[in-house]
């Protein structure tokens, strides 16, 4: 068993607290830099592909996990971002502001969106959201003199003060750096009061206006963080599929970013991870399946989408609070080793929810 | 009228049904005020119109000199007015501590950019409120929750977590709707004595919403008692019980 032993309020602030903490961090972030000379060419290319993942399943983390509003129309951030960031650095905008403009850009869309947020929540939010994904799809495949239509526009080489950055390790590192910009951000975006407005919001408005938390403003802030930081790997996205088109940010797309957080655990930046980089990996572990499979299974037309489906389905019921909550678990189990109760993660029952007024 | 606390003339209705009619009262610095009444006498109702959960049909709420019904509803808090409420309202999703910090949320934590680089003006502040926090821990008892869930707790924890939020925003007026209600006999004295210290230590004026005549009696300077929303006697606890017209609107005679 450990218990935090803080001497002064400042020592509860650090993010790292033990040295078998430093010990892990350390290791993983070491064999993260190295990861690229370890690794097979096409693994790399996949890795980079998952930290954009993340990214873009960090932002959306922030309006469903902490901020508790649905959004089926994420991917059509990564198009804005995509699109914006294409377009920036095809006029010859340096790379970083590029990406920062694209950024802005998608945050302001999401400014627009969000403002039906104040008035709608739940199912009707997810139908403002998916209609605004389907009808951007749509503006971008008739745009044609900004985003080539449905052909699609090839994408330059990023590169930074000259340096071409478009090769495999290059651009890894370039993606790498950029998730650790994000998260870390993010994380202090969380443990600070924003943060806890948004979980605020979430759980209870009517404390929430009553504690001087501006619930509306709070509600469009969050779509504006989670669309501006989707921007940001939609920006990254393009370069990694080198020719963007509008069949590359289609509802299935958003759905995926939905199921990341989802089954990444709500209300958790690591679950954001978890999740993205499950849901990114599902499809490579279902071809390898593949040809394990009886041909009856494995030549049905929608495998992949099936198994999606079941695993949202066998997350949904047996652990909720998805691989985050798994983690906890693990983690409290062999801190409290011998000790630890089969119910310490059960939550109590709840017996009076009446005469509720938001 | 009073100048620190004052109801005037408040109406308030929804279509036919006059939940608050012509009420009026006035609260001093530093008292303990109750309101009690039958069940659906509107006594939550203008709690609700204080804090600007409902708009009031007429009248006004006059606190410290400012008219509280042209407040937006998140302003309230800034002039000083915390409230609980009947059914509570935690973040059920966060820990005892992030609820109580979500308390201190109408003072300055530094801007967005700051937060999300945490700044040193952020640390400071975080540790300031958190400083705050844990003053109003010690003196609720809360420490063994510190770091517990919500989700977690048991019934009579959560009102006093409830209680110890609307301290942790530092209130000169204090709304508590039915701090009672469910509480075993032990945990009702212990927040009789809370409620003593909040007015006598911290200089906290109380307005309560109470069913509990003995915490009522033991508590409160003085009480209001409201019928089918309107003040039907005001006076001290024992003046109160012995109103004809109250023990009417409770026995129906």
């Amino acid at each position: 068993m450990r218990f935090h032993y803080d001497t002064t309020y400042r020592d509860a602030q650090r993010l790292i607290r033990y040295r078998a903490d430093w010990l892990a961090y350390g290791a993983l972030f070491l064999l993260l830099l190295a990861a690229p000379w370890i690794l097979p060419r096409y693994y790399v290319g996949e890795v980079s592909f998952i930290f954009i993942m993340c990214i873009a399943s960090l932002g959306l983390m922030v309006l469903t996990g902490f901020t508790g509003q649905i959004s089926f129309g994420h991917a059509a951030f990564l198009a804005i971002g995509a699109y914006a960031h294409v377009w920036f650095i095809s006029h010859d905008v340096p790379f970083v502001i590029s990406i920062i403009a694209a950024s802005a850009l998608s945050g302001a869309v999401g400014l627009m969106i969000g403002l039906p947020a104040i008035r709608v929540s739940g199912l009707h939010l997810a139908m403002v959201t998916l209609a605004f994904s389907i009808i951007l799809e749509q503006v971008i495949g008739r745009w044609k003199s900004v985003t080539g239509g449905y052909t699609g526009v090839p994408v330059p080489s990023p590169s930074i003060l000259g340096i071409d950055l478009g090769g495999l390790r290059p651009f890894y590192f370039l993606c790498l750096a950029i998730l650790l910009i994000v998260f870390v951000a993010l994380i202090n975006l969380t443990r600070g009061s924003i943060g806890r407005a948004l979980v605020g919001v979430r759980d209870s408005e009517t404390a929430a206006h009553a504690l001087g938390i501006w619930v509306g403003g709070t509600k469009v802030l969050a779509f504006v963080i989670s669309a501006s930081v989707t921007g940001v790997a939609g920006a990254l996205m393009a370069h990694h599929v080198q020719h963007v088109t509008p069949e590359g940010f289609s509802l299935l797309l958003s759905l995926e970013l939905v199921m990341m957080v989802v089954i990444g655990g709500l209300g958790s930046l690591r679950g954001a991870i978890l999740g993205a980089i499950f849901i990114s990996l599902l499809p490579t572990f279902i071809s390898k399946l593949k040809p394990m499979l009886p041909a009856a299974v494995s030549g049905q037309f929608g495998l992949e989408i099936f198994v999606f489906g079941l695993v949202l389905a066998l997350f949904i019921l047996f652990e909720p609070m998805g691989l985050n909550g798994r983690w906890l678990k693990l983690k409290a189990l062999f801190q409290s080793f011998p000790l630890y109760r089969r119910d310490t993660f059960r939550r109590g029952k709840t017996y009076m929810k009446s005469e509720r007024y938001r | 009228m009073s100048g620190f606390f004052a109801v005037e003339h408040l109406e308030l209705s929804f279509g036919g049904v006059h939940a608050i009619r012509d009420l009026s009262f006035s609260v001093e610095q530093g008292e303990v005020f109750a309101i009690i009444g039958p069940n659906g006498a509107g006594k939550t109702s203008v709690f609700n119109v204080i804090t600007r959960v409902f708009d009031p049909s007429a009248g006004r709420v006059v606190f410290q000199g400012n008219d509280i019904t042209a407040v937006a509803r998140h302003q309230v808090v800034n002039h000083g007015i915390a409230r609980t409420f009947q059914n509570i309202e935690l973040f059920e999703g966060a820990t005892v501590l992030q609820n109580l910090l979500l308390g201190r949320h109408r003072f300055p934590h530094g801007n967005i950019l700051a937060q999300l680089c945490w700044l040193p003006n952020v640390r400071r502040a975080e540790e300031e409120s958190r400083a705050r926090v844990e003053d109003v821990i010690e003196l609720l008892d809360l420490a063994p929750y510190r770091n517990a869930l919500v989700a977690g707790l048991p019934y009579g924890v959560r009102k006093v977590v409830e209680l110890a939020r609307a301290l942790a925003t530092q209130p000169k007026l204090l709304l508590l709707d039915e701090p009672a209600s469910g509480l075993n006999p032990e945990e009702a004295r212990d927040l009789a004595f809370w409620i003593d210290d909040i007015k006598h230590d911290l200089g906290i004026t109380v307005i309560m919403v109470e069913h509990d005549m003995s915490l009522v009696a033991e508590a409160a300077d003085r009480v209001l008692c409201m019928n089918m929303g309107e003040a039907i006697a005001t006076g001290s606890a024992a003046e109160v019980r012995a109103h004809p017209d109250v023990l009417a609107a409770y026995l129906g005679t």
